[in-house]
């Protein structure tokens, strides 16, 4: 078994020699560790875009808006992704943001995951069939477990989810009646010397 | 009285950070004060009379147990080399994570040898070879298989039966990332693992010494007394492969230094100190003068650089002996000053390092704060703006920036990785191939590059927008946000120029392992010597706090 140092030092190393600066080639290998740990096969899609990119050309977003359209090739999951996290202060006021094609999508999560750890909201990924939960970089739902990864998304949906309760108000409000019963009712004597502060602060 | 942190851009140069010495924030010292409770063992010792075979000893405490396991193989005069590049070596060892079973053994014995090209798994925390010190340990052999006792003096200036060339963690050669263990209780400074395998290594030394010895002669044999076994350490030979590190983990180097700059400045602002602190600092620096003269080396840039401390260091035992009054107020805070004055870098970090050993209330506390959860600082604030980066860098960065790079002098040499041996080398870029592929350890080059392109920028525009277009950048304009919050997390050199003495940064961090002895055999690799006076694993639980300079 290969370890996570060594998966992060070989993507790392792997992301230079493909031709991108020491500093995106960081980035990379930061984020196929995280999809390695999360069980998501973030060394097998980097190899596979890696060897794609002696044959096919991918285009690098700069500044991301509301809808991105590639012009001719799709997206290279690595830029945009890097591009994305840089970004992800302004990204945060748009609800949605869209994109049309990005290769190797699977390779975008990982800087998902981190966006939404600096900004403290849950992120939303869809295409596809498929969808995915970055829940502030603790872990990836996905519906995609053990299935074969797709090697481009064509349209891309990421939603910045606001932070809100996932269970109801009636839900909540039952589980609280319940937690009560752990609590003394009070008797006057209890209200004077029970608690710590003084009765009137008026000193 | 506040005393303020010395200044980054002096403490940080290589200069002064090759002049650093071993101290009780050292690593090798804070493991054994650690582990000093912790139940020795050896647990298995199968060795044939020449002493090959397996080995397994044990550190235990509570539920954890850590074992390293040992094995000891032929190899033939011609084959052995320090060098990364060997491929046998007398010895090799791993530190097992809980009590081996015979089936990890089997396993173990099949890839520890190999080393390099073995394969280790999360049960195994570090790996390392040794190579004995032939000279001595044959005549240690020799002479305990004729019931006498070996040649101190010859001991003495070799101070090892073996030497290490190598010792690997973190997640290398398949071994256990550090995410598994670094929770653990007792794991609560660096490289405390592989303090553990040295020190365990070191008692198997003596072991395998006394029984090729018996087995040689069992009816005259006597056993290597337990004092020179005291005296005997653990070398090491190292290369530039630890040079990169330090500039690899910034956070981490600044903890390390600035655990060092605290304790000093807390010493300075301590207004009276009593007598049994004086008592034990001036033993602590009288003492440790034999330490100086038995320091051996054929390196005239060392000789010169020891003969300077030991001069110095003679004035200033006088100084504190003869001159100097303890009971004024401030006391090491004014010693502190007469070392700026009077000595050199070397005297003035070794004397601050003893300023430590009676102070284990300010010291030990640091400690625990010399690892670095590295991950926290990664990201870029990228919504900061041009302006923001450029203060930081004039501010933090002030002497690099006047470095002209045009000059070739300045950028004669590169870092890159060697494909054989996938180990960090440095070369001439204007004589040798390979510095397109150069490793981005040019920090002070890249900066000063950065520095440019953000004159040519936006003040107000953001990180984000600078990236777009200055990706190459990428990984200084992170380092530039780090050491904004970490001010020793650089050094403040130029690690490319041609003035570089690179065994300056491998000095570095063995002097926070606690190593002795530093003896340079070029200005790219040098010999150390450690544990040399530590406290026998029988010994650990009641032992001298001051063994380095007391042994």
């Amino acid at each position: 078994m290969k370890s996570f140092s060594e998966i992060e030092t070989t993507s790392k190393r792997a992301t230079r020699a493909a031709g991108f600066s020491w500093g995106e080639a960081e980035e990379v290998g930061k984020s196929i560790r995280l999809l390695e740990l999360y069980g998501l096969g973030g060394i097998k899609n980097l190899n596979e875009y890696y060897n794609s990119r002696s044959i096919k050309k991918y285009e690098n977003i700069k500044l991301i808006s509301e809808n991105n359209n590639s012009d001719k090739f799709p997206f290279c999951p690595i830029i945009l992704g890097i591009n994305f996290l840089d970004q992800i202060k302004t990204l945060e006021k748009l609800n949605k943001i869209k994109f049309d094609k990005i290769s190797y999508p699977l390779l975008i999560l990982p800087f998902l995951s981190r966006a939404s750890e600096i900004i403290g909201k849950k992120i939303n990924l869809k295409f596809d069939q498929y969808e995915f939960l970055l829940n502030l970089n603790n872990n990836i739902l996905s519906n995609l477990f053990n299935k074969e990864y797709p090697i481009i998304s064509n349209i891309t949906e990421v939603s910045i989810l606001e932070n809100e309760d996932n269970f109801t108000d009636k839900e909540w409000k039952n589980l609280y009646k319940l937690s009560e019963k752990i609590f003394v009712e009070e008797t006057e004597s209890l209200k004077q010397g029970a608690a710590g502060a003084g009765l009137t602060d008026n000193d | 009285m506040e005393v303020k942190l010395r200044d980054p851009n002096i403490i940080m140069k290589l200069s002064r950070l090759g002049s650093f010495h071993q101290s009780k924030l050292s690593f090798l010292r804070s493991f054994l004060d650690e582990f000093h409770d912790w139940e020795y063992k050896r647990d298995l010792f199968d060795l044939n009379k020449k002493g090959h075979g397996t080995a397994v000893y044990s550190l235990k405490k509570k539920n954890r147990i850590y074992s390293l396991v040992c094995f000891a193989n032929e190899i033939n005069d011609e084959e052995r080399s320090d060098r990364v590049i060997a491929t046998k070596w007398d010895a090799a060892f791993t530190l097992h994570d809980g009590i081996p079973t015979k089936q990890d053994i089997d396993r173990l014995k099949n890839e520890v040898p190999k080393q390099e090209v073995g394969r280790l798994s999360y049960k195994e925390l570090t790996l390392s070879r040794a190579n004995k010190s032939v000279r001595v340990f044959n005549h240690v052999v020799e002479s305990l298989s004729k019931g006498n006792q070996p040649d101190i003096e010859l001991l003495k200036k070799v101070g090892y039966l073996y030497r290490t060339t190598a010792v690997y963690g973190s997640g290398k050669f398949g071994l256990a990332d550090r995410f598994r263990i670094k929770n653990r209780e007792e794991i609560n400074g660096p490289f405390r693992l592989e303090m553990m395998l040295v020190y365990l290594v070191r008692q198997f030394t003596f072991d395998q010494v006394n029984h090729v010895a018996k087995s040689k002669n069992p009816k005259t044999f006597v056993s290597l007394d337990l004092k020179i076994c005291k005296k005997l350490g653990i070398g090491n030979s190292t290369g530039l492969g630890m040079a990169p590190f330090i500039v690899n983990h910034p956070t981490l180097l600044n903890n390390w230094i600035i655990s060092r700059e605290t304790a000093l400045k807390k010493i300075r602002e301590i207004k009276n100190v009593n007598s049994d602190t004086v008592e034990l600092f001036k033993k602590s620096v009288n003492n440790s003068i034999k330490n100086i003269i038995n320091w051996n080396t054929e390196s005239e840039y060392q000789q010169k650089k020891i003969a300077s401390l030991l001069k110095n260091l003679r004035k200033f035992s006088k100084f504190i002996e003869k001159e100097f009054d303890f009971e004024t107020n401030y006391p090491f805070n004014e010693i502190y000053f007469w070392l700026e004055k009077k000595t050199c870098d070397e005297c003035i970090e070794y004397v601050v390092s003893i300023m430590m050993e009676p102070f284990d209330d300010i010291v030990k506390p640091l400690v625990s704060k010399m690892s670095s959860d590295e991950d926290q600082h990664f990201n870029i604030p990228a919504e900061r703006t041009v302006e923001d980066l450029r203060y930081i860098i004039e501010k933090r960065y002030p002497d690099i920036l006047k470095i002209n790079f045009d000059k070739k002098e300045n950028k004669k040499n590169f870092w890159f990785i060697s494909k054989n041996k996938e180990e960090p080398r440095y070369a001439d870029r204007f004589k040798e191939n390979g510095s397109e592929l150069e490793q981005p350890l040019a920090i002070a080059r890249d900066v000063k590059k950065l520095h440019e392109q953000l004159l040519n920028s936006k003040n107000s525009s953001t990180i984000d927008k600078f990236l777009i277009k200055n990706s190459d950048l990428r990984h200084v304009v992170r380092r530039a946000f780090i050491i904004e919050k970490f001010p020793y997390a650089e050094i403040q050199d130029n690690t490319i120029g041609e003035k570089v003495v690179p065994i300056d940064m491998l000095r570095l961090k063995l002097s926070f392992f606690g190593a002795l002895k530093f003896d340079p055999r070029s200005d790219k690799w040098l010999r150390i010597c450690m544990f040399q006076g530590a406290p026998l694993p029988h010994e650990l639980k009641n032992y001298d706090q001051q063994w380095v300079y007391n042994s």
